[in-house]
């Protein structure tokens, strides 16, 4: 059991350093949002993702309503549910349902990925590793860079603002790239949000958080209507092969 | 309103979403076109939530293209995600010196 956890440890280093430097950012974006230092932690501590935490940070500073900040989570999130139902099939008999509750706190892009990728079952404990290791760099990053925040050049935060939307960037791209379907989406998905912010001042209710669930919700539909997923476990599959 | 509630809120849904499949479902999803809206969700929510608001990252717009650019050229060439974010970063630093 202990060289199981040991083993989800060392599993998790490269996660928990490429969580570092996306984190750090995440805390300088924060910060510079408004938020306070223990907020831009506590955010961290208690989602572990970034994609999320980066748009409710959004929703926080322009003082956005409780249900765009609970359906912008959904949408954003519900990706979280397709790898918990594929991760569930992969689950060690030694998964009881306490384990499953605190497993479930940590399943993120990076944490499937590798997690689905191994060929035997699932035990706790390697979950657990994989899981402490990860959830320590994206927390300690946050709270480097929502302090550094204040300590850092201008010029050198300024700069850091970007960091996340290039790991963006970094997950989509090299996936579009070859898969068609998956750049007519993505390509769908930008034209709608950007028409959505030009048309922003005609608009006014129209927040970023829904300009972001309208234009994604869009194109995904469209997606699917062109290209459906033929094959079971597609999907499951592809996302453990690009989102690294 | 405090942020206390939003953070509250954020955590919950997130944990929700993760929690309530990972320990309820026992079968696969069959629809296909649920299970393709599933795969292309991720994508299509990043692609939004990246442009424009890309643009309006950095101090002024021609850093933040200038960043934006070298992601994308690094990310075609399947950079790691850290190259690729910290590029960024450092090619808007370096515009943002120039000019």
């Amino acid at each position: 059991m202990k060289n199981q956890f040991v083993r989800g440890l060392w599993h998790g280093v490269p996660i928990a350093l490429g969580y570092l430097s996306v984190s750090f950012g995440f805390g300088i974006m924060a910060v510079r949002a408004g938020l306070s230092i223990l907020a831009a932690v506590g955010i961290s501590v208690t989602n572990l993702t970034s994609a999320g935490q980066a748009a409710g940070v959004g929703i926080i500073a322009a003082g956005g309503t409780i249900l765009e900040m609970i359906l912008t989570q959904l949408v954003i999130n519900i990706r979280y549910s397709l790898m918990g139902i594929s991760l569930s099939q992969k689950l060690d008999s030694s998964f009881t349902l306490p384990h499953k509750l605190l497993v479930s706190f940590g399943i993120t892009d990076e944490i499937f990925a590798v997690s689905s990728s191994r060929r035997e079952p699932l035990r706790p404990s390697y979950m657990y590793g994989l899981i402490l290791i990860s959830f320590l760099g994206w927390s300690s990053g946050t709270l480097l860079g929502a302090a550094a925040g204040q300590l850092l050049p201008e010029s050198v935060t300024n700069a850091m603002g970007i960091v996340l939307y290039g790991m963006f960037i970094a997950i989509v791209v090299p996936v579009a790239r070859e898969k068609r379907s998956v750049l007519v989406a993505s390509s769908i998905a930008v034209l709608i949000s950007v028409i959505l912010f030009l048309l922003k001042d005609a608009l006014p209710f129209l927040s970023d958080g829904f300009s972001v669930i309208i234009s994604a919700v869009i194109a995904a539909a469209v997606a699917s209507a062109l290209f459906p997923i033929a094959d079971e476990g597609s999907s499951a599959n592809a996302e453990s092969e690009t989102i690294k | 309103m405090s942020i206390i509630i939003y953070i509250a809120v954020m955590a919950g849904v997130t944990y929700l979403v993760r929690m309530i499949p990972f320990t309820l479902f026992t079968k696969k999803i069959t629809s296909p076109y649920i299970r393709s809206f599933l795969y292309y969700i991720p994508y299509t929510v990043l692609s939004a939530m990246t442009f424009p608001a890309i643009f309006f990252s950095t101090e002024n717009v021609y850093t933040s293209i200038v960043g934006t650019a070298a992601a994308l050229v690094l990310a075609f060439f399947k950079k790691p995600l850290i190259v690729v974010a910290l590029a960024a970063a450092g090619a808007s630093f370096i515009c943002g010196m120039i000019i």
